[in-house]
């Protein structure tokens, strides 16, 4: 296997990913656990525009960078919870949750060693168009997203009603 | 019949780079090398563009108050900039005491990012823009949007209560006026049908997307340069940096050329919304052409691009220093209501009037 541009790129990504993502849990400070989040998903965005599908790396972008994270931020800024983080983890605690990562990793790697992908997935070289994606999204024949996409927008309006519904006061 | 057109076009030129490279190196490494010059090309654009902006805006602020503005360093003050740079960059970085200096040295760093980023979307020149998906705009107000969470982190980690009341001033700010811009931009969207940024350029070839759009487009226009404003923290929306209340909002406690990173991120999202208002409204690099005079469209052709490019450009940025220096500030009540009770619906509205329009071929 010749080593391309890609692939350097690629492992430079996954290893920023992969190592802010053991920070994301093991920083004490929860503003700098939102950012070192903050950068998987920047890392995530850069694999999409590696794999040329612009689109969703844009996407992952404008959602996760410029809607979760700061959406985090905010609330980490109005609420002054810093202080829960430094308290002494209890064993049973530490025991569950050993348990409960080494599961996820047993149901990951089973699921990614016995799924054959579509051979090497491949940059083609070529944008996916932002045609296809809109008319996939939006019709309503085979392989086409009309209603879960409306499905997801019901959910949304939920949430603000509910939102709205907690927020307002009497 | 675009003979002139074609002769700027810069794209010939990159091939002919690119394809040159690629004979003594690999391609990878071709790639690395000319992503390198790029990438150089663009932070010195960006350097030098900051200083034209500052020297200007000084200039523009004095001739609206009946001042002179700088004028004891070389001639008119041209050199004042250059000393100003100068001594910013020899300032000490002070480190603050009970702060976390990893977020608080990490945070102009991301402002600085996310307006490089958009920098690199604009169109300079015929074949010349740096880079262009086939989503272009979406990407410009993606990657814009980092720069909210730069602000928000640069108040927190600098431990005093002028910051954290100034970042979350202007991040409720920027994350309002993201909506209406977002909506302008969809309207111009919906009347060039693309959103690639030099597809959306080539498309105003037979005329501006402000004459082809009339109605919604103006609506959109205005409203772009409301939000934009608002984007850039500048104009009557600086109140993150109202020095009456907050000394100078979230970036009070930065020195140095951390200070300096704010200070040119401001300046270049000013340069930055006007760059996406003369591409989407104005045309980009495009002449001025008007559809069927083609002796005319022929005689505004030997005017290069980027001439176009930076006449429109720098036009929009003296109108929104001219809308800066005119208004007083807003507060921030006035400032959220006027995002949501007004801007938006009227968005809203003229994203409906616009595909009305382009549907029944009511456009241009």
């Amino acid at each position: 296997m010749d080593i391309t541009l890609q692939s350097i790129v690629f492992v430079l990504v996954a290893l920023a990913m992969i190592l802010c993502s053991v920070l994301t849990v093991t920083t004490k400070s929860l503003l700098r656990s939102a950012t070192y989040l903050l950068f998987v998903l920047l890392g995530t965005a850069l694999l999409y525009f590696l794999l040329d599908y612009t689109f969703l790396g844009a996407a992952q972008i404008i959602v996760y960078a410029g809607g979760i994270v700061v959406l985090f931020v905010f609330a980490i800024l109005l609420t002054r919870s810093d202080k829960s983080l430094n308290a002494k983890l209890k064993v049973s605690k530490i025991l569950s949750s050993a348990v409960a990562a080494v599961a996820g990793l047993v149901v990951f790697g089973f699921c990614i060693l016995s799924h054959s992908f579509a051979g090497q997935i491949a940059p083609s070289g070529k944008e996916l168009d932002m045609k296809e994606v809109g008319i996939a999204l939006m019709g309503d024949g085979k392989f086409q997203y009309l209603l879960p996409f409306e499905a997801v927008s019901i959910l949304l309006l939920a949430c603000l009603i509910g939102g709205i519904l907690i927020a307002r006061k009497r | 019949m675009n003979g002139f057109l074609d002769y700027y076009n810069f794209k010939p030129v990159a091939e002919w780079i690119h394809s040159s490279l690629c004979g003594v190196m690999p391609e990878g490494l071709a790639l690395f090398l000319e992503g390198l010059v790029v990438a150089v090309v663009i932070i010195l654009l960006y350097a030098i563009l900051a200083i034209a902006l500052i020297y200007m805006e000084r200039k523009v602020c004095a001739f609206f108050q009946c001042r002179l503005g700088p004028m004891r360093v070389g001639k008119w003050g041209l050199l004042q900039v250059f000393a100003d740079v100068f001594k910013i960059l020899i300032k000490e970085i002070i480190k603050l005491k009970n702060s976390d200096h990893f977020l608080y040295e990490l945070a102009p760093y991301l402002v600085i990012l996310a307006s490089i980023l958009t920098f690199s979307c604009l169109p300079w020149h015929n074949g010349m823009g740096i880079i262009d998906f086939n989503i272009g705009i979406f990407f410009v107000l993606a990657v814009s949007s980092i720069e909210v969470v730069g602000i928000l982190l640069a108040g927190w980690s600098s431990n005093s209560k002028y910051t954290l009341i100034g970042a979350m001033r202007s991040g409720a700010m920027m994350i309002s006026y993201e909506l209406s811009l977002g909506m302008a931009m969809l309207a111009m969207v919906a009347l060039s049908g693309t959103m690639s940024i030099s597809g959306i350029v080539e498309s105003q070839a037979d005329g501006w997307n402000i004459f082809k759009g009339h109605i919604p487009a103006w609506i959109a226009f205005i409203v772009y340069l409301i939000a934009g404003n608002a984007e850039a923290n500048r104009g009557p929306f600086d109140l993150a940096e109202a020095e009456q209340e907050l000394t100078a909002g979230y970036h009070t406690e930065y020195s140095g050329m951390h200070f300096g990173f704010f200070y040119l991120a401001e300046y270049l999202n000013l340069f930055i919304v006007s760059g996406i208002a003369a591409t989407v409204f104005l045309g980009g690099w495009m002449p001025l052409h008007i559809a069927g005079l083609d002796a005319f469209n022929q005689v505004m052709d030997y005017i290069p691009g980027v001439v176009w490019f930076f006449g429109k450009a720098f036009l929009i940025v003296f109108l929104l220093m001219w809308i800066k220096w005119t208004f007083p500030r807003l507060r921030i009540d006035q400032i959220l209501t006027l995002e949501w009770k007004y801007l938006i619906p009227i968005c809203l509205f003229n994203l409906l009037l616009m595909v009305v329009l382009k549907v029944y071929g009511l456009v241009f």
